[in-house]
């Protein structure tokens, strides 16, 4: 398997859905990437559409960065519409 | 259990006290639940073991395919080889969805196989029994998956994010697995001939117990049940899943009309649980080294596979590398 090339599997289930992460799949190029994809996770109608990515080409964040990217966003509760209490009678908004 | 002997390399359990902070923070995050994904920090004890586990359970997969493999051509209609070939191709998926799994561990696809062809890692005992008639395809269905079932549902739990993932959508597909085998067996016992209602009781007869073993030995205080479980890549002892499989199944069993082979089979009203005899463990192990019926022909057949399917490999590689130059050309 050394000289195939990894790919990351994306499906879209629904029309109108995001394609979503189904795992990978080896192969010699991006075609025969695409015909692995559809044998291994489209088997019973799981799917309307596929994307296959080299996953080499993907850049993922580390874990260590997690509190350097994520931490930011959590005191910012101004940022969420629950935040802002309106009187009952104004109704739903 | 597909995984029925893996060894962790621990001697004992650490104690919180002597962890470095790097295996606490690790072994607190698995005692939350929280899973541990690819680029996480991980003992290498876990990650070893962990690529053990999901190797031999992808291993049995992939063999797994071989004793029903010897009935597509011999299916007695259609619609039988249809749905046999559709689980077959299913068990294919499976052991590719695990070894994608044991990848992201950093182990090397082509590595394992090999130290499966050298009688280094192994599979699941239960695929060196033969199948030696139709109603053996029930059976596998039935008990082989059903067993199957009992312990992957609850992997579907398990700590490392990529093996639970993979158990998540196995579980999806076995639960076919194991009805069109049970639904073999019914229809040969209801519309049958008396020969035909022999063969499902003869199935049964050979795979009862082998399927039993499929759930590995019995728990002891070993180190290696302790340190699975408190990783949380095993997460219910052997014998535990072992009852569970029994007291599902031999309500099945009695609504086929047929026995089991084990005169101590009978239920008791006290521990609400059936009781059953001991399992032959001498020839428990002596399958899992390597001498049961089939061991050998199993290993000769995925050698050939590869063997003989290289120059297709070699060809996919040559057509996709002429493409590419002729996409630059252009």
């Amino acid at each position: 398997m050394a000289e195939w090339r990894l790919y990351e599997v994306f499906v879209r289930s629904k029309h109108g859905l995001n394609h979503k992460h189904v795992g990978s799949v080896h192969a010699a190029d991006a075609e025969m990437a695409m015909e692995n994809a559809r044998d291994l996770y489209t088997r019973r109608n799981e799917g309307v559409s596929i994307w296959v990515v080299p996953s080499d080409t993907i850049t993922a964040s580390a874990s260590d960065e997690k509190e350097v990217l994520f931490d930011p966003s959590e005191d910012k509760v101004y940022r969420h519409a629950s935040f802002y209490k309106l009187p009952d009678e104004v109704g739903h908004m | 259990m597909y995984a029925q002997l893996v060894e962790t390399g621990a001697k004992r359990l650490k104690t919180k006290e002597e962890m470095s902070p790097e295996e606490r923070e690790f072994q607190e995050k698995v005692d939350a639940e929280t899973k541990i994904e690819p680029k996480n920090w991980m003992p290498e004890g876990y990650r070893k073991t962990l690529i053990r586990q999901i190797s031999q359970h992808a291993h049995s997969e992939v063999v797994g395919m071989l004793p029903e493999g010897n009935w597509v051509t011999r299916a007695p209609t259609l619609k039988r080889k249809l749905q046999l070939m559709a689980k077959i191709q299913d068990e294919a998926g499976h052991g590719l969805y695990l070894y994608s799994a044991m990848e992201t561990l950093g182990a090397d696809r082509d590595e394992e196989i090999e130290k499966l062809h050298q009688g280094k890692a192994k599979y699941s005992s239960i695929f060196n029994y033969p199948t030696l008639n139709w109603a053996d395809m029930g059976a596998v269905g039935w008990l082989v998956d059903g067993a199957a079932i009992v312990n992957q549902v609850v992997l579907q739990r398990t700590s490392y994010g990529p093996y639970s993932r993979a158990m998540i959508r196995i579980c999806k597909e076995e639960s076919f697995h194991q009805r069109q085998g049970y639904q073999i067996l019914l229809d040969m016992m209801r519309e049958g001939t008396e020969e035909q209602k022999a063969m499902v009781q003869d199935a049964i007869n050979r795979l009862w117990w082998p399927a039993l073993m499929m759930f590995g030995p019995h728990d002891d205080e070993s180190p290696n049940s302790q340190q699975s479980m408190a990783w949380k890549i095993k997460r219910k002892s052997n014998d535990e899943l072992r009852q569970m499989f029994i007291d599902q199944t031999v309500p099945q069993l009695e609504f086929l009309g047929c026995t089991a082979p084990d005169p101590d089979l009978k239920w008791n009203e006290e521990t609400g649980h059936y009781d059953f005899g001991e399992i032959n463990w001498q020839e428990f192990y002596d399958v899992l080294k390597g001498n049961g019926p089939c061991n050998r022909e199993r290993i000769k057949t995925r050698k050939n596979a590869i063997d003989e399917g290289a120059w297709v490999r070699e060809a996919a590689v040559a057509y996709a590398e002429k493409q590419k130059q002729r996409a630059q050309a252009a």
